[in-house]
C-alpha cells in the first residue's frame, strides 16, 4: 500500500474534479457546417474540380477541425476517440458508395433497355451493330442452368450437412467440414476449367448448359451446406430427444422434426446460394458454348445465360451491344437482388418462433 | 380400468408386444446414415477429383513447354515450339489481389466496427444487411461499372498520385499517361468485391467479445475507441486475419471483372498506374476461345497453379479460424 | 481519495421502463456497504449506476442524482469516462482481458492516463497486486496471460487492476459468486483491508458475506414483478441481521423468501 499511496499524487491531482471541459452541444454540427462552406469558397476560388474532390476535401477539413478543436478543449484521447469515431463512420459511408454507385448505374443505363421487345426476343438475325434484339434466350438458359444446378445441389447439400450434424464424428466428418469450407473459396474459374477437362475433354461431350450447371453445382454446394449446418445446429437438443423417447428412429426423426424446424433458415441458404451461382460467370466461358437462339434443350447444343451475355455483348465495340450489356446487367441484379431480399425475408420473418 | 382399454385395440386382442432385438427400423436407419455419409465422401472425391484432373493436363502441358514453365512470361503455348509460362500471370494475380486486400481491410474493419459497436443497435441488422448485398452484384455487373464507370472517374486520382508521388516506383508512370485498364483499376474493383466478405467476418467475430471484456475496459475510463483498441480488436484480431486471407483468395480467383478492366499484357512491371498486366484467371478467360490443344493444356496448368494457391491461402484461413475457435475458451 | 456518495431520488429507467424506483442512499468513506435482495431487485442495476456503466445499455437511463463527494457525476459537464475512472469496478465473473499478460492487465487502465516511466509502470503494477494479496503468487510469471490463472486468481487479478488507478470508489458486482469457497475468503479478506483506504460498495446474494464483510447494509426489493425495484432499509449490518425495522426484511435476512 505504501508503494501505491506514494506514487498517487499525481494520479489524484487530476481526479479531484470531476467536470470535465467538453465541447459545447453542436460544435460539431457547426464545425461540419463550415468545413463544408470553407471548402466551396476554396473551390469557387481556386482551380480544383469535381464534386468528389470538394466532398472529399470537405470531409478531411472537418476531421482535421474537429480533432484540433476537441484536442485544444478536451485533451489528447478524447481527440482520438472523436478522431477515431469519424473514421469508422467514413469507412461505412465508403463502402456504401459502391453499392449505391452500381444500383444506381445499372439502373440509369438499363431502365432505357429493359422492355417488352428486350424481354421477349432473343438476339437471333440481329446484327452486331444494330439495335434491338433482346435477353429472352438468356434469361431462359439462366433459368435452366439455375433449376439443373438447384435440383443436383439441394439433395446433395442437404445430405451432407445432415451427415456432418446429426450422424459426422471423427475423421471423415472433420474432413468434409474442413474441405467444404475450403471449397467455398474454389475461383469459379477453377470449378468451369474442371469440369471442362472431365466432361469435355476426357468424356468428350459437347459444351451445354447442363455442362455449366455441374460447374456452378460445385460452386453452389458448399454454401448450402454450410448455411444448413448452421441452421441444423441451432435445433434443440430436446427436440431430438423428446422424439427419440416417443421411439421415432433417428432418420424419421431427422426427416420429419429437425428439418421441417430448420425449414425457413435451410431456404434462405439455398436461395442464398442460388442467387450467388446465377450470377457466376467465368464457367460459363468455358462451358456454355454461347448462342443468340433460343435453346430450351440444357442437354443438346449450346446455349446462353444472362451473365455470359453480358461479358459477350460489353466486350464489343459497337454502342447498341453496350446498352443491351446494360439491360440485361439490370435484369440479371434485379433477378439476383429480389432473390436475396426474398431470402433474408423468410428468415427474418420465421426468426421468432 | 378406463386407462386399460384405451392400451387394447378395438377387436379386444391383447397389444403387440414391440420386440427390442431385431427391429426392423434400423434397417432405414442404415441406409439413411449410408446415404448422408455416401453424399459426404462424394463431396471430397469431388475435391480429389479436380486436383486429379487438372493435374492430369498439367503434365503433357509441363512436357509440351519449351521453356521454364515458372519463369517464363509470354504466352504462345500453340506456337512451335511452344513457348509458355506464369510469371507474368503469377506476378499480376497477386499484385492486384494485394492491391485490392491492402484498400478493402482497413474498410472492411472500420465497417465491421461500425456496425457491431458503433451503430445504434436497431440499425446494425439492416445496415449489415446492406453491405452484405453488395457480395449478391454478380462479378460480370461489377466489371462493366468498373470499366465503363468507376475507371473514367479514375483517372483523376490517377493522375493525381502520378504527378505528385511518381518518385514512388509504383505510381511512376514513364510510358503512359492514360490512367486507364491499370492494375491500380483493377486493384479498387476487386477491393469492392472483396470488402463484403471481409467486413462479414470480422463483423462476425467482434460481436463475439464478450460483454465482460467491453465492460472491464469502460470500468477502467477507457474512451469508446480506447475500448476497441483494448478489448474488441485484439480478442478479433485472429478473425482479422482469416478474413484477410478469406478476401485475397477470392480476388486470386476473380475473372470476369478482371478480364473487363486490365488491357493485358505478359510484362511485370510495377508501374500500377499504367496499362498492363494479367492474372491467371482474366489470361484462362480471354485466351481460351483462340486456345488449340496444347494451348487448352496450358491454361488448365495455368488454373491448376491458381487452384494450388487458392488451396494454400483459404486453408491457411481456415486454419487460423479453427484454431481461434479452440483456445478462445478463456472465459 | 475515499469520497462518500449520496444518491438522492435515482430513478433508473431500461427505455421507458423503471426498473429502480426513487432510491436515496448515502454511503459512507472508508465503509463497506453491502447491497442485498432478491433475484431482479435492481441492486446491481443502483450498483452500475453509481459509475455510470449503467448507461451502457442501450435505452438506460436515470433521473435523480449521484453526487461523489457533492459532485452530481450525472451532470451536464461531467464525461462519463471520467467518472469509471474515478469509481472502479469488478464484475460478477473475472474478466482480465485474454490477449494481455498478467502485467499489463494491472497497467491497462494506467496505460490510457498518458506516458509513464516502465520503472513506474512496474513499481505500481507491483503495488496493486500487493494489495490485492496476489503479488506473491504472480511475481515470477508476470509475463504469462491472465487467462491462465485460477478464477479466483483471476478474480483479485481485476481487483488490481480496478485499484492500480487509484480510484475513489470500489464497486463490486457479485465479486465471488463465480468462485470457490477458498477463493472467496481470500477476497473477503481483501476487502477487509481495501476498505482502510476506499470506500466499497459490494452486491452480494450470500447473506452471510454481507454479514461478514459489510458495516452497512442496504436491503432491496421487489414490490411484485414488472414493478420498479426499491431500497427498503438502509442501516449497520449488525441492526439489519438481527433486528430490522422492517418486516420484509426480516423476512428475506431470515431466509422466509428469496
Amino acid at each position: 500500500m505504501a508503494l501505491l499511496q506514494a506514487d498517487s499524487s499525481r494520479t489524484r491531482a487530476n481526479a479531484t474534479s470531476l467536470a470535465s471541459r467538453t465541447l459545447p452541444r453542436g460544435t460539431v454540427p457547426g464545425l461540419g457546417i463550415a468545413a463544408c462552406g470553407l471548402a466551396a469558397l476554396l473551390f469557387s476560388v481556386a482551380p480544383f474540380g469535381g464534386f468528389a474532390g470538394y466532398v472529399v476535401f470537405s470531409g478531411l477539413l472537418f476531421l482535421v477541425a474537429q480533432t484540433a478543436t476537441s484536442f485544444a478543449v478536451e485533451g489528447r484521447r478524447h481527440a482520438v476517440d472523436r478522431f477515431a469515431s469519424s473514421l469508422v463512420h467514413t469507412t461505412f459511408l465508403i463502402a456504401l458508395l459502391p453499392l449505391l454507385s452500381v444500383v444506381w448505374k445499372v439502373l440509369a443505363q438499363g431502365s432505357d433497355q429493359v422492355n417488352g421487345n428486350f424481354l421477349t426476343h432473343s438476339m437471333r438475325n440481329v446484327g452486331v451493330s444494330d439495335a434491338g434484339g433482346g435477353i429472352y434466350h438468356s434469361m431462359v438458359g439462366t433459368l435452366l442452368q439455375g433449376l439443373i444446378t438447384s435440383l443436383i445441389s439441394i439433395p446433395l447439400a442437404l445430405l451432407v450437412a445432415v451427415y456432418l450434424v446429426e450422424y459426422g464424428t471423427g475423421k471423415l466428418a472433420r474432413s468434409v467440414t474442413f474441405f467444404v469450407d475450403v471449397m467455398t473459396g474454389i475461383p469459379s474459374i477453377v470449378a468451369g476449367l474442371f469440369i471442362y477437362t472431365v466432361w469435355v475433354l476426357t468424356f468428350g461431350f459437347e459444351r451445354s448448359g447442363f455442362a455449366a450447371a455441374l460447374a456452378l453445382t460445385i460452386l453452389m454446394v458448399p454454401t448450402v451446406v454450410r448455411s444448413t449446418e448452421e441452421m441444423l445446429k441451432l435445433v434443440p437438443n430436446e427436440l431430438r430427444e423428446a422424439a427419440y423417447a416417443l421411439g421415432v428412429p433417428k432418420w424419421r426423426t431427422i426427416l420429419r422434426i429437425v428439418i421441417p424446424t430448420a425449414l425457413p433458415g435451410i431456404i434462405t441458404g439455398i436461395m442464398l446460394g442460388i442467387a450467388r451461382v446465377i450470377g457466376e460467370t467465368a464457367p460459363l466461358l468455358l462451358l456454355l458454348g454461347g448462342t443468340d437462339s433460343i435453346n430450351f434443350n440444357a442437354l443438346d447444343g449450346p446455349q446462353s445465360a444472362l451473365p455470359l451475355f453480358i461479358y459477350d455483348q460489353a466486350g464489343r465495340p459497337n454502342p447498341e451491344a453496350i446498352d443491351r450489356a446494360w439491360g440485361a446487367a439490370l435484369a440479371l441484379i434485379l433477378i439476383v437482388m429480389i432473390l436475396n431480399l426474398v431470402a433474408r425475408s423468410v428468415a427474418r420473418l420465421t426468426r421468432v418462433r | 380400468m378406463t386407462q386399460m382399454t384405451e392400451f387394447r385395440s378395438p377387436q379386444g386382442e391383447p397389444p403387440v408386444e414391440p420386440q427390442l432385438a431385431g427391429s426392423p427400423v434400423r434397417a432405414g436407419d442404415r441406409i439413411f446414415r449410408t446415404l448422408t455419409a455416401g453424399s459426404s465422401v462424394f463431396l471430397l472425391v469431388i475435391i480429389a477429383g479436380i486436383a486429379v484432373f487438372l493435374f492430369s493436363r498439367t503434365v503433357p502441358a509441363l512436357q509440351a513447354d519449351s521453356v521454364n514453365f515458372f519463369t517464363e512470361r509470354t504466352w504462345f503455348p500453340d506456337s512451335a515450339p511452344s513457348v509458355f509460362g506464369i510469371a507474368a500471370l503469377a506476378w499480376g494475380t497477386l499484385l492486384s489481389s494485394l492491391l485490392a486486400l491492402l484498400l478493402a481491410l482497413p474498410v472492411g474493419i472500420g465497417v465491421a466496427l461500425f456496425i457491431a459497436h458503433y451503430a445504434p443497435r436497431r440499425l446494425a441488422t439492416g445496415l449489415g444487411y446492406l453491405i452484405d448485398l453488395l457480395a449478391a452484384v454478380p462479378s460480370v455487373v461489377f466489371g462493366l461499372w468498373g470499366r465503363d464507370f468507376l475507371v473514367p472517374n479514375m483517372v483523376g486520382i490517377s493522375s493525381f498520385l502520378a504527378e505528385n508521388f511518381g518518385w514512388i516506383p509504383f505510381f511512376a508512370t514513364p510510358n503512359s499517361e492514360t490512367y486507364t485498364q491499370t492494375m491500380f483499376n483493377a486493384g479498387v474493383v476487386l477491393a469492392v468485391m472483396i470488402l463484403p466478405i471481409i467486413s462479414a467476418v470480422c463483423r462476425e467475430v467482434f460481436l463475439q467479445v464478450p460483454q465482460g471484456h467491453i465492460e472491464a475496459a469502460m470500468a477502467l475510463g477507457a474512451t469508446r475507441w480506447e475500448t476497441m483498441r483494448m478489448a474488441v480488436l485484439p480478442f478479433g484480431r485472429s478473425g482479422m486475419i482469416s478474413s484477410a486471407m478469406l478476401g485475397l483468395g477470392r480476388a486470386l480467383g476473380e475473372t470476369v471483372a478482371v478480364a473487363l478492366i486490365l488491357s493485358t499484357s505478359y510484362g511485370i512491371s510495377l508501374h500500377i498506374l499504367e496499362p498492363g498486366g494479367n492474372t491467371f484467371a482474366a489470361n484462362i478467360a480471354l485466351q481460351y476461345s483462340f486456345a488449340q490443344d496444347t494451348g487448352i493444356d496450358a491454361l488448365i496448368a495455368s488454373g491448376m497453379v491458381l487452384f494450388v494457391i487458392t488451396l494454400l491461402v483459404n486453408m491457411a484461413a481456415r486454419w487460423i479460424i479453427a484454431r481461434r475457435a479452440a483456445f478462445s475458451g478463456a472465459n | 481519495m475515499a469520497k462518500r456518495i449520496d444518491a438522492r431520488d435515482l430513478n433508473i429507467y431500461y427505455g421507458s421502463f423503471l426498473a429502480v424506483e426513487s432510491v436515496c442512499l448515502s454511503i459512507e468513506p472508508r465503509s463497506v456497504t453491502a447491497l442485498i435482495g432478491p433475484s431482479g431487485c435492481g441492486k446491481s442495476t443502483f450498483l452500475r449506476s453509481l459509475n455510470r456503466m449503467h448507461e451502457v445499455v442501450p435505452g438506460a437511463h436515470v433521473d435523480g442524482s449521484v453526487e461523489l463527494d457533492g459532485q452530481d457525476i450525472y451532470a451536464d459537464n461531467v464525461d462519463p469516462v471520467t467518472v469509471r475512472r474515478t469509481i472502479g469496478m469488478v464484475f460478477q465473473r473475472p474478466n482480465p482481458f485474454p490477449t494481455m499478460s498478467i502485467f499489463d492487465n494491472v497497467v491497462a487502465g494506467l496505460k490510457l492516463q498518458g506516458h509513464r516511466s516502465k520503472s513506474e509502470l512496474n513499481e505500481i503494477a507491483e503495488g496493486a497486486l500487493r494489495a490485492a494479496n496476489l503479488w506473491n503468487e504472480v511475481k515470477d510469471r508476470l509475463d504469462k496471460p491472465g487467462s491462465s490463472l485460477s478464477g479466483g486468481q483471476q478474480q483479485r487479478l481485476c481487483i488490481a487492476r480496478a485499484i492500480a488507478i487509484r480510484p475513489d470508489v470500489l464497486l463490486m458486482d457479485e465479486p465471488c459468486s463465480a468462485l470457490d469457497p477458498i477463493s472467496t475468503m481470500a477476497i473477503e479478506e481483501l476487502i477487509e483491508e481495501l476498505k482502510r483506504d476506499y470506500t466499497i460498495v459490494i452486491v452480494t446474494h450470500n447473506m452471510q458475506q454481507a454479514a461478514r464483510v459489510s458495516d452497512r447494509t442496504a436491503f432491496f426489493n421487489l414490490v411484485a414483478t414488472g414493478k420498479p425495484g426499491q431500497l427498503v432499509e438502509v442501516d449497520r449490518t449488525a441492526k439489519i441481521f438481527s433486528n430490522p425495522s422492517v418486516r420484509a426484511t426480516e423476512d428475506y435476512v431470515s431466509g422466509r423468501f428469496g
